[in-house]
């Protein structure tokens, strides 16, 4: 039977032959990744009253990201309830203050092609770039996988993107993104599986095809895909894993989409989403005149090490301007140090970058670096919600790396082309 | 059965305004107080139990935190009506019990009208207007777990069987 690469992983999971979309499945859970927030905290008084431990502490992996570090008591002792659920449950995988889980994870080579994973977490859709199936899930929901292994779901449809043509310099996969929640809405993946093929998407490293699938959640998907290639075994087998059998989990040619879009690279500008949501994308020269107070760089979708070398690029022997402050939140530990091994973070904080712990943080509204009533920021995040980064009153700017960096030398929302286009003269 | 009161949203009410990240350390009932007020600061003042929430497009979109679910639920909304929801929530709304329809009629409810509510045959029936909205129905298996009061009590049942055959 023809199926996408959706339907594979699914039946798999489900212990069918073959799925079709519209089905209602129970699947088995190969992993299961939680977090300070919905993790423990949320999950430990369920499974206590139903009176069960675990159903697998070896596919359980726990990772403290939100609250952290923890600045007063109660996120103190939100931390010390996790760590004391890990010891008590006996998870080995664990994974304290080393940075967001949607990083952690496949750096630490829990991720590869064929699997079940379920997150308590929105931005769970990232780990479908290594040619899984992983979605987002509350914490009762996630509860319930801890007990019993197990969750229902209803078999998507496949949402196709085609994307064929080489970005520019100074143009990445979070502008590919925002211009997709602009054309498509918040909505527009219908809690469907938006799966990312074409050219631009072969030729990008597996931290930019994280940024795509993790903003599936964006597009209101419940999943991202892109079928794993050699640049999926090469990142999988540096991060100490076996990929196993790739040819299996592609989908197959014939498979009709229900949806099928086109996006031509080539043609794509640096894109700014203005307050307050991803859909209020537009190209960068479009915005006009916004001075802003702040810029950030951070998040699952917005720091990793190739996001850390965009911003360095266009800040490379430059100061951003006096009346901003930069606040740069390396999204692992292991990426700081690779980013203060090749000297990524000098070149960042002799602009005039101030480094955050790794984490959620200011992202969302859980750490430090939050903004006041009125204050204007722009972010290298995926969302920008009202009231998300602080007070109701903030504006918030979504961009890439490059524009978030190019926009804190200027003072303004700024293109990062010419500043790149210098450096490059 | 009984007529909720009508509190109206427009589109695309996110997790964030639901649940907002700054509180979300706090318990559920300081959670509660903030919940929507971004968008209208009247609503958890004066929001009272048995009310029914309206959304639009995309409620419930953003992030997997239930906070968002468990804040209407501490503040007596019954039901949360929109004409779709972000896929998380909505699968957050029936394991907690808190009853989430979908309807393409959505639009014809207004703020403090009155409205009858059935999931169980998806209808909705606004009193105030005499319109009756059908709303997309619930698959079995969700049903049976609403019936059982959401999905711990659901698991609850599950365990106790497994543990009376042992």
């Amino acid at each position: 039977m023809v199926q996408t690469l959706a339907e594979k992983l699914i039946a798999r999971a489900a212990g069918h032959h073959s799925v079709a979309s519209g089905d209602v499945v129970t699947c088995h859970v190969d992993l299961a990744m939680i977090h300070d927030s919905g993790g423990p905290r949320r999950a430990k008084p369920i499974l206590d009253r139903l009176g069960v431990k675990v159903w697998d502490p070896k596919k359980i992996v726990v990772v403290t990201d939100h609250f952290v570090p923890a600045y007063d008591t109660e996120t103190a002792t939100i931390q010390k309830l996790t760590r004391d659920w890990v010891a008590d449950q006996r998870v080995p995988n664990f994974y304290d203050m080393q940075g967001i889980c949607h990083v952690v994870l496949p750096e630490r080579g829990h991720f590869k092609p064929g699997m079940f994973v379920v997150g308590g977490d929105s931005h769970s859709p990232t780990g479908g770039a290594f040619g899984l199936y992983m979605f987002g899930v509350g914490a009762t929901e996630m509860a319930g996988v801890l007990a019993t292994g197990e969750i229902w779901l209803r078999v998507p449809e496949t949402i196709l993107i085609e994307c064929e043509g080489q970005l520019s310099p100074g143009v990445a996969a979070k502008d590919v993104m925002l211009h997709l929640c602009a054309r498509l809405g918040m909505d527009g993946g219908r809690y469907q599986a938006v799966q990312y093929v074409g050219g631009t998407v072969t030729a990008l490293p597996m931290t930019e095809r994280m940024t795509l699938c993790n903003m599936a959640a964006e597009l209101g998907a419940q999943t991202g895909l892109i079928a794993p290639d050699a640049t999926t075994v090469d990142y999988i087998r540096a991060a100490g894993a076996d990929p196993g059998d790739i040819a299996r989990w592609q989908g197959d040619a014939e498979a009709v989409p229900a949806e099928r879009h086109r996006v031509d690279a080539t043609a794509l500008a640096p894109q700014v989403a203005a307050p307050h949501s991803p859909a209020n994308s537009a190209p960068v020269a479009d915005v006009g005149a916004v001075q802003i107070d702040r810029a950030y760089i951070g998040a699952c979708t917005g720091a990793k090490l190739v996001d850390l070398h965009m911003a360095a690029s266009v800040l490379k022997g430059r100061r951003i301007a006096s009346n901003v402050r930069l606040l740069v939140a390396p999204a692992s530990t292991r990426i700081a140090a690779q980013a203060a091994a090749d000297g990524t973070l000098a070149t960042l904080t002799e602009a005039g970058a101030i480094l955050l712990a790794s984490g959620c943080g200011a992202c969302a509204g859980y750490g430090s670096g939050l903004l006041s009533e009125g204050e204007v920021c722009i972010a290298s995040t995926a969302r920008n919600f009202k009231g998300r980064m602080g007070a109701t009153t903030a504006q918030v700017y979504l961009g890439s790396p490059y524009t978030v960096a190019a926009s804190a030398v200027a003072g303004r929302i700024a293109d990062p082309r010419p500043l790149l286009a210098e450096h490059a003269s | 059965m009984t007529a909720h009161r009508v509190w109206r949203f427009g589109d695309n009410i996110d997790t964030d305004v639901l649940a907002p990240g700054i509180y979300m350390k706090k318990p559920i009932a300081e959670i509660a107080a903030h919940c929507l007020e971004a968008v209208e600061p009247r609503f958890a003042k004066e929001v009272r139990p048995g009310d029914v929430v309206v959304g639009g497009r995309g409620f419930g979109m953003g992030s997997s935190r239930e906070q968002a679910v468990e804040a209407l639920l501490q503040l007596g909304v019954v039901a949360v009506l929109a004409l779709s929801f972000g896929g998380i929530f909505y699968r957050n709304a029936l394991n907690y019990g808190l009853l989430a329809l979908a309807s393409s009629d959505i639009h014809r409810i207004r703020q403090d009208d009155l409205v009858v509510v059935d999931g169980v045959a998806g209808t909705v029936i606004d009193e105030t207007t005499g319109e009756r909205l059908t709303c997309e129905k619930l698959p079995p298996h969700l049903l049976a777990m609403i019936a059982d009061g959401g999905l711990v009590p659901h698991l609850e049942k599950r365990f106790a069987r497994q543990g009376a055959q042992a």
